[in-house]
């Protein structure tokens, strides 16, 4: 671990970097997906659309994905763009689907009770609904979260600096140290920017008491529990 | 409470604003005569010239920025006629070769000769260092012995050959095409390792599951582990001094001053020592390696 | 965009097809591997996942574990690995498995969670033993969600299994692991298309599976509710 003191100052910098290619791609994709989400939560077919349609993008291996984006949108080999788009994109997939699933569930007693006390529907959308998906909206943008995290490490393979080259720098020199302070530097910002959610969770809804519940129902959700009426996750997520 | 709501809102909204534009900024591209963009290719010894040149250009002023470990030549060399990266650590066979598949030239000064005449418009080399560093033939000591295998031309005897080496060099003129068209080794069969004959490519060639691999000439590897460099009479890998590859517009009488100095300096027993630092026991920083070389030869 | 009609004559050329290099080569290489890496994650994710559903126990740190094993980078591991036990298919086998653990653990537990207390009770008040609960009503019961867990976790490696080449081995991350050192344009296209193909041919089938294993346990709600899948993360 003498190699890890001594080349802090590098490991520092590949994490910082490696934070800023990974919030901006969760942040993009997260504020993407709401609006989009919303809108399919009111039109059943463009929900199914996107469902699917999300499930196939999963599959695109992320490799091809960033060498291949230069040729599609004109931006150059080795600019770190090309992982935040790609990464943006995956991070808009999963979450528009929680946000479908989040605002599908609130109830429609609940949006007529706010239409009968003279909301406009803009009102109703930001004041009641946004509030009502909140907790549900958290627990995607977590699982986002770590899953983009994991995903930049491959942006190493074509250059573009981050926590990852040391996955490639190790391999390439015979050096196990090299990999795991990667590996655990990786953990600890997924830990970090979980924490940070759940701060901001709990700053920006004081009524929802979030526990581990959420996030592990959805994914279990995501992983699994495709028979599961995206209501009973909702509820779930908001009650507990 | 909806008035805080919307103000949180707003400024949620005004954090992602500068959140996205700050990810935009900063255009790498951007022409600047006193910037440089430093880049190297994905081993570890490109990286420590090209931080050689990074530090060095530095200390006499410069702004660089660098993108290191960017892959195969296939994937930098368009980075350079872009403008993405400026300057380079190159290897002159391999570099003409590039350029010109055809090309005959094998000795250090026909290669340095006809790279002049091959290399695209916008782009040049510099003043060539006597370092070198080529791509090598190697088996381990037991199959050379077992099976008298000195030159590559001898591999023809193991019926089936298993190469071992980067993806690229399946197709490269003085990989697997040359080994069948320059030595009539007909019957290969490439094992793809992406690590630039580095230690997952020994390991492979030492535990038999290649017979011979692709390793770059100055990895201590070789003489760590007793490995035989086949010879090479036909010259099917070219003469391979470091020399830089320049945009030209970047190529100031300054600029190219400099790295003349470093060129000058360098020689192939510094790659072999450079690589020990890095690759070896001490896995020093590649620039930490750079800096001391620079510190030690009096450029900075 | 010739970068797309150069990839459609890519899986056109019919030499793509045939000899050591070939798609059908490839695509066997890949089903290997992802079927390898399944059942290591099946021998761990089946008895641990239907241990916690029936008893309700570890459930919390079954879920803490999933957890940190997600943040997991595959890449990182599967270097690791490498380094550790030499070029092979030991090292990328068990990148993937832990991959893979997650997901598939939380369909089983779920799955078995799925399924009415007052079921397991008339079962119990009938006289069956906690082992024939777990297999005759359990299990049946519970199997579409079970399915679904597998169902994410195979997508999930099919689109992650193209790492192995990095280390050396085959599969169609080939295509894409040489395609990109040779700035093969095309080829690499070809091997994303492939790996997209093949992870939408899977999902077919357990689909099907899926809807078949829910007719069987609950006729009486059978097309309720579609089934469906999502893998949480693709990688490389």
């Amino acid at each position: 671990m003498t190699w890890a003191w001594d080349n802090r100052s590098i490991v520092i910098d590949l994490f910082l970097v490696h934070a800023w290619l990974s919030i901006v791609p969760i942040v993009v994709g997260f504020v993407l997906a709401v609006p989009v989400g919303w809108y399919a939560s009111r039109h059943p077919r463009l929900r199914g659309v996107l469902l699917s349609g999300g499930s196939i993008l999963y599959t695109i291996p992320s490799l091809p994905l960033f060498v291949l984006l230069p040729g599609i949108i004109g931006t150059g080999f080795l600019d770190p763009l090309n992982v935040i788009i790609a990464l943006s994109i995956y991070a808009f997939a999963i979450m528009v689907r929680t946000a479908a699933d989040a605002f599908t569930a609130v109830s429609p007693a609940v949006l007529d009770a706010a239409t009968a006390t003279g909301y406009s529907s803009a009102q109703r959308g930001f004041l009641v609904e946004l509030p009502l998906a909140g907790p549900v909206l958290l627990a995607g943008v977590r699982v986002v979260s770590v899953s983009t995290i994991s995903l930049v490490t491959v942006g190493a393979l074509i250059g573009v600096r981050n926590l990852g080259s040391l996955f490639t720098s190790g391999y390439r020199r015979d050096f196990t140290t090299e990999i795991l302070v990667g590996v655990v530097a990786v953990v600890l910002l997924a830990l970090l920017l979980d924490a940070l959610l759940v701060l901001l969770g709990r700053v920006l809804m004081p009524w929802s008491v979030d526990g581990p519940g959420a996030v592990g129902r959805l994914w279990q959700r995501l992983s699994g529990r495709g028979t599961e009426r995206a209501s009973d996750v909702a509820a779930a997520g908001g009650r507990s | 409470m909806s008035v805080s709501t919307r103000r949180r809102a707003a400024v949620a909204g005004a954090a992602l604003a500068a959140v996205v534009l700050a990810a935009c900024g900063g255009d790498p591209t951007a022409s600047d005569g006193d910037t440089i963009t430093v880049g190297s290719a994905g081993f570890n010894e490109n990286e420590i010239i090209a931080e050689i040149y990074a530090q060095a250009l530095e200390a006499e002023g410069y702004t660089v920025q660098r993108q290191m470990q960017i892959g195969a030549r296939e994937a930098y060399i368009p980075a350079l006629e872009n403008g993405e990266i400026d300057l380079i650590p190159e290897y002159s066979g391999n570099l003409l070769l590039f350029f010109d598949g055809e090309s005959t030239a094998t000795t250090a000064d026909e290669v340095d000769e006809a790279l002049d005449d091959a290399l695209p418009e916008g782009l040049e080399v510099l003043e060539e260092s006597p370092a070198e560093n080529k791509d090598s033939y190697n088996v381990t000591r037991e199959l050379s012995e077992s099976e008298d295998i000195t030159a590559i031309r001898d591999l023809a005897k193991l019926g089936t050959v298993r190469v071992g080496g980067n993806p690229e060099f399946e197709t490269r003129s003085y990989g697997v095409p040359g080994l069948q068209d320059v030595y009539g080794v007909e019957d290969v069969e490439f094992v793809s390792i992406s690590d630039s004959g580095g230690p997952a490519t020994v390991n492979a060639l030492l535990d038999g599951d290649v017979d011979v691999a692709n390793i770059y000439s100055t990895t201590p590897s070789i003489v760590a582990n007793d490995l035989v460099t086949l010879e090479d009479p036909e010259n099917l890998i070219a003469a391979q001094n470091v020399v830089p590859l320049i945009n030209e517009e970047k190529a100031t009488d300054e600029l190219e001053d400099i790295l003349d100095r470093i060129s000058a300096e360098l020689t192939t027993e510094d790659l072999l020592a450079l690589n020990e630092r890095v690759d070896g026991d001490e896995k020093a920083a590649p620039a930490t390696a750079a800096q001391e070389w620079l510190e030690e030869k009096g450029l900075i | 965009m010739s970068v797309v009609t150069d990839t459609v004559d890519w899986l056109l050329d019919a030499d793509r097809w045939s000899g050591g290099g070939g798609v059908p080569t490839r695509v066997l290489e890949h089903l290997g591997y992802t079927g390898l890496t399944m059942l290591g994650a099946a021998a761990v994710a089946v008895p641990l996942g239907l241990y916690i559903g029936h008893t309700g126990r570890l459930r919390s740190a079954a879920i803490g574990l999933t957890g940190a094993l997600r943040a997991l980078p595959t890449l990182g591991v599967l270097t690791w690995f490498t380094l550790l036990l030499g070029l092979g298919l030991a090292a990328p086998i068990l990148a993937l498995v832990l991959l893979a653990v997650p997901p598939l653990l939380a369909g089983i537990y779920s799955g078995v969670e799925s399924v009415d207390p007052q079921t397991v009770d008339a079962a119990r008040a009938q006289g069956m033993t906690e082992w024939q609960i777990l297999r005759r009503v359990e299990v049946p019961i519970g199997l579409p969600l079970m399915i679904g867990g597998l169902r994410s976790a195979t997508l999930q490696v099919v689109a992650t299994a193209t790492v192995a080449a990095y280390v050396s081995l085959g599969g169609l991350g080939r295509y894409i692991f040489d395609g990109q050192a040779r700035r093969d344009y095309p080829e690499m296209a070809a091997g994303a298309v492939l790996v997209v193909a093949l992870a939408l041919v899977l999902d077919g089938l357990f689909a099907l599976a899926q809807a078949g294993a829910q007719r069987a346990a609950r006729p009486s709600e059978h097309r309720s509710t579609a089934p469906s899948s999502t893998s949480s993360s693709p990688t490389t």
